[in-house]
């Protein structure tokens, strides 16, 4: 198994673990948690790429990386504010009990 | 296939596994964290020094602090009488027990030929560089999509009787 092979299995079990935590918990933060695992599991990827490609000094893997972490960062912010406001309205965020989007 | 590369990545899973399995939702974030700092390492293992700083910085530092913050404001950290998984957890477990399986069988399969070589050295310097030249562009439009979301988030989390007053 050459080291490349053991980052990618690496992150395709993080991502599964992302995605297995999305589908099945209920609380509407630890889906976005989920959702933050599977994107960093696609930084790992860009990483592992970036070291064991034929151009390291590209530097592609580096910046795709970096610009993935900012859009992370944007991407929680959005989303626990909307969070926020669906409790607000709702009073949970128990996604098996916020089953409309009418106001 | 180093031994630092199997302690890394057991300190990833086994945060990231807790993280999504423990039912204590404080809990669940603590573990994310060392899920988080176990990339970071690895990161840093890869030869990737700046981004693992800013993913420490951004991850641990930002985002798990605001995931807390979140779970606190919404009152959702004391016991739960209720089951935490949903009822159709069976198949999302399911589906994603058949992702990780199509991929990892897609990873193995393809022979990826690796060139063995030495652990390129990256400067913040050469990417301050590449940030400030060739990806001038994605960096200007980075800075609007946080400007926006930024605004969006407050305007989105900010009560809504106060428009309409």
């Amino acid at each position: 198994m050459t080291p490349l092979t053991g980052y990618l299995l690496l992150s395709a079990l993080l991502f599964s673990i992302g995605l297995a935590g999305a589908l099945t918990r209920r609380n509407a933060i630890l889906v976005l948690i989920g959702i933050e695992l599977m994107l960093n599991a696609a930084n790992l990827n860009f990483i592992a790429f970036w070291r064991y490609g034929p151009h390291p000094e590209a530097l592609t893997g580096i910046l795709f990386t970096i610009f993935s972490i900012s859009i992370a960062a944007a991407e929680a912010a959005v989303g626990l504010g909307i969070i926020l406001a669906v409790y607000r309205h709702h009073k949970t965020i128990d996604l098996d009990h916020i089953n409309t989007l009418k106001g | 296939m180093h031994a630092t590369f199997f302690i890394l990545a057991a300190l990833t899973i086994a945060g990231a596994s807790a993280a999504m399995g423990l039912r204590n939702l404080i809990h669940c974030v603590l573990a994310l964290t060392l899920g988080f700092v176990g990339l970071a390492l690895l990161y840093l293992s890869l030869g990737a020094q700046f981004v693992g700083f800013t993913q420490i910085l951004v991850y641990v530092g930002a985002i798990a602090i605001l995931a807390v913050f979140a779970i606190m404001m919404t009152r959702s950290a004391g016991p739960h009488p209720q089951p935490a998984l949903s009822a159709f957890w069976i198949t999302g477990c399911v589906i994603a027990g058949a992702t990780f399986a199509v991929l990892a069988w897609a990873i193995i399969r393809s022979n990826i030929a690796t060139p063995t070589s030495a652990q390129p050295a990256v400067s913040t310097n050469q990417i301050g560089d590449a940030l400030m030249h060739s990806f001038a562009l994605p960096l200007e439009i980075m800075g609007l999509l946080l400007t926006a979301a930024l605004i969006g988030a407050v305007i989105i989390a900010m009560p809504q009787n106060r428009s309409s007053k």
